[in-house]
């Protein structure tokens, strides 16, 4: 048996590349792809507690995790394409992303 | 194989609205595209109904789909405040969107979908119920804040919102993870007991951290504020106009149920947290506010500062007793807020114009000689925005400070004092440009605008003068909850 | 044990490996690739945790759906050439390393944490755990309010998709699209 930690401090590993790459990378797509990595780390901590407490519980919250994954996908590459038809751009530069 | 204590009744209200926007999606679709006022009218009777309703049976103390939702005073109350932005809002949208050439039947519905999250967001007994709601009010948010598409700042600002809602939100869900994984729960009431018994680890702590960046990022506090100004500016007014009010209730109403219930006996460990964001808030949002020229940008800043005050309201939270008083002081002030903001809004509605020029403060020049009615009521607001009587606004920020007080918080109402006299300059420079200043500008008074205005000035002066009725239903209400 | 372990260590090697991959290729196209990696390595991360359930939905809809999502896109707005992949803003790479170092220490603490590392109970090997069946039945009794308002959430999104991307017919063309269709 892998102890659950070790899932764990995988988790936190993965989850802190996703937050380098929205923090570091200027392309709306790449920083929302680091985003969904971002989530699926949560994903993987879900099911590393679930079977340590020998729950489904956790597993359950994977598949919730998972549908607003989707949900927010469609809406962001919609908002992406929209943007980029009028722009020609998904440089977050070109949009002033992080202007105080 | 029974749902124990389904109570599909109890969640009428919500059931209703649900079912009026899938039904309203429906309708639309034989609606010609030159009459899509009449969806905005039904979404405003599937409001107006869902309003009444709620508001027929306050003082329900129920539990509804094996406890995941709440169905009390605290839930019922914002629900009146989640439905009457949505009211105003709506009846704003009527001629705004016609005005500004972005009419599509679409945006009620969503508009509908976004409250029903919000409500739910307000009975959430559950950390993944939480989650869910907060995805629920923002997908539509992010799709109405680039509703419109013929501006591309409409766009750049839906984007940058929804990057970084997401961005918050990935936050959200890892400290879902790790306080799951601390406490083997994620009911507020199973996680009670388990806090209870253990005290805080490293991992709830830092669960609890991560999950506070979610929503205080909905709520746009400082330091996750960034978002907020361009946002507010670059969303259509209507929109901005109920997100600012919406989103900001419905996420505290998530903190306040969380902190007050969940993680009470932790109160020690979440306060001074919640002091930083109280003190940063209003110290950066008045401050920054006041070198803006743009009204909406002033407003945005506002709206954060104001998120502060709302946050002094929720330290006292945590000392027992006052929790019940905390909660009322929160409720208060976000319906206190609510309407004058949306108020406020309005007003800026009337004077902006569709080719984006009116929305400097300079704009609002002699705005009391062309509309005398519009600047008392600007006026109105941008009293109760500052707190000075005979406004709601006053009424609110003195029922926070002295929950503050009651806490033993006496340097944080210091702090919030302070911060009100800088907003004063900036607010009351509106007051002063509108009546002593002359200029000429157009304004555009539709009857429903004039409606809008009319009614949130009067509620925002009436409950100044008289708060007693409203205070003791919201006490009433909240009695005993947390 | 050890085998599981060397298992364990080679996944996790490339998991990380992969996620590194995305973040620093220049090439969007490669990013979602190796994001796919990273997904797929995630899911038997799942297989090995009494998952099977869940890692079937993560190869369908997060590998196999989202990702596909993504580099349709991406092909579709040609945005594979990144101009400056790695430019970054001047405030945001102290508070990159700070979140990160956090993050990090965060990790080596719980590796070392008392509560959690003793081995759990083996429970990923009884026949039921994790089965579509006993996933279903939990969610449809207990967390039956969730799994009905995501359905209201997909619905919102489906709708604001259309909104987003729909070309208006009353008007005829959007900016946009009517450049699209004449190139």
């Amino acid at each position: 048996m892998i102890p659950t930690t070790y899932y764990l401090a995988l988790s936190a590993i993965l989850f802190s590349i996703g937050v380098i790459g929205v923090l570091v990378r200027r392309n709306a797509i790449v920083i929302f792809m680091s985003i969904e990595l971002m989530l699926n780390s949560a994903n993987l901590a879900f099911v590393a507690f679930a079977r340590e407490f020998g729950t489904l519980d956790g597993q359950l919250m994977v598949f919730f995790v998972m549908t607003v994954a989707a949900a927010e996908v469609a809406v962001g590459l919609a908002l992406i394409v929209a943007i980029f038809r009028s722009k020609a751009s998904i440089d977050v530069d070109a949009v002033n992303l992080l202007k105080g | 194989m029974t749902i124990s204590n389904l109570n599909l009744v109890g969640t009428l209200p919500l059931l209703f609205l649900s079912a009026w926007a899938c039904g309203l999606l429906l309708v639309d679709l034989w609606i010609p595209g030159d009459r899509k006022h009449m969806t905005g009218w039904m979404a405003l009777s599937g409001f107006a109904i869902t309003f009444f309703w709620v508001s027929s049976n306050l003082g329900q103390r129920e539990e509804a789909f094996g406890g995941m939702l709440a169905i009390d005073g605290f839930s019922n109350l914002l629900h009146l405040v989640f439905l009457g932005s949505g009211i105003l809002a709506t009846l704003l949208a009527l001629n705004y969107l016609k005005q500004h050439d972005i009419e599509r039947g679409e945006f009620y519905p969503l508009m509908l979908f976004s409250v029903v999250g919000m409500m739910i967001m307000s009975m959430a007994k559950d950390l993944i119920v939480v989650f869910l709601a907060l995805e629920m009010l923002s997908i539509p948010l992010y799709v109405l804040v680039g509703f419109a598409r013929t501006r591309a700042d409409s766009e750049e600002s839906a984007l940058k919102y929804f990057l970084l809602g997401a961005f918050s939100s990935a936050f959200q869900v890892y400290g879902i993870a790790l306080i799951y994984g601390a406490t083997q729960a994620t009911g507020f009431a199973a996680i009670g007991d388990a806090v209870a018994i253990s005290g805080a680890s490293p991992l709830l702590l830092a669960g609890i951290g991560l999950m506070l960046v979610g929503l205080a990022f909905k709520v746009s506090a400082v330091p996750l504020h960034m978002w907020t100004p361009d946002v507010y500016q670059g969303a259509p007014s209507v929109v901005t106009g109920f997100m600012s009010v919406g989103a900001k209730a419905a996420g505290f109403a998530a903190i306040v149920r969380i902190f007050f219930s969940a993680f009470h006996s932790l109160a020690a460990d979440w306060a001074p947290v919640i002091v930083l964001f109280a003190v940063l808030s209003t110290v950066i949002g008045n401050v920054a506010a006041i070198s803006q020229t743009s009204i909406k940008r002033m407003l945005a800043f506002s709206s954060i500062a104001h998120a502060g005050y709302v946050f002094v309201a929720i330290v006292p939270g945590g000392y027992g007793a006052l929790s019940d008083f905390a909660a009322s002081a929160v409720i208060f002030y976000l319906a206190a807020y609510g309407l004058t903001n949306i108020g406020a809004w309005s007003v800026v509605i009337a004077v902006d114009h569709a080719d984006g020029m009116g929305s400097d403060i300079s704009n609002y020049a002699g705005l009391a000689r062309r509309s005398p009615g519009l600047a008392a009521a600007m006026t109105l607001f941008m009293l109760s925005l500052t707190g000075l009587p005979p406004t709601m606004g006053f009424v609110a920020k003195f029922y926070v400070f002295r929950a503050a007080l009651a806490a033993g918080y006496t340097w944080l109402v210091v702090v919030g004092v302070v911060t009100v006299l800088i907003s004063a300059y900036y607010y009351l420079r509106v007051i002063v440009v509108m009546w002593m200043n002359s200029g000429d500008g157009q304004v555009v008074t539709p009857r429903a605008l004039n409606f809008t205005v009319g009614v949130t000035a009067a509620a925002t002066l009436v409950l100044g003068l008289l708060p007693g009725p409203l205070m003791a239903i919201v006490e009433s209400s909240v009695r005993g909850l947390f | 044990m050890t085998a599981e372990l060397i298992i364990f260590v080679l996944l996790a090697v490339i998991a990380v490996a992969a996620a590194l991959g995305m973040l620093l290729s220049s090439n969007a196209i490669y990013s979602a690739l190796f994001l796919v990696v990273n997904f797929g390595v995630v899911a038997t991360f799942y297989l090995l945790l009494g998952a099977p359930f869940i890692a079937m939905v993560q190869v369908t809809v997060y590998a196999g759906a989202i990702m596909v999502l993504f580099l349709f896109v991406i092909m579709l707005l040609g945005a594979e050439r990144l101009r400056h992949p790695n430019q970054v803003l001047s405030w945001q790479q102290p508070l990159a390393v700070v979140l990160v170092m956090a993050l990090l220490g965060f990790a080596g603490y719980v590796v070392s944490m008392q509560g959690l590392a003793s081995p759990p109970v083996d429970v990923a090997n009884t026949v039921s755990y994790g089965s579509p069946a006993a996933i279903g039945e939990l969610l449809f009794r207990e967390y039956l309010f969730p799994f009905e308002a995501t359905s209201l959430l997909l619905l919102s999104a489906m709708v604001g998709v259309v909104v987003l991307t729909a070309v208006d017919a009353r008007r005829g063309v959007s900016r946009g699209v009517s450049r699209d269709r004449r190139s």
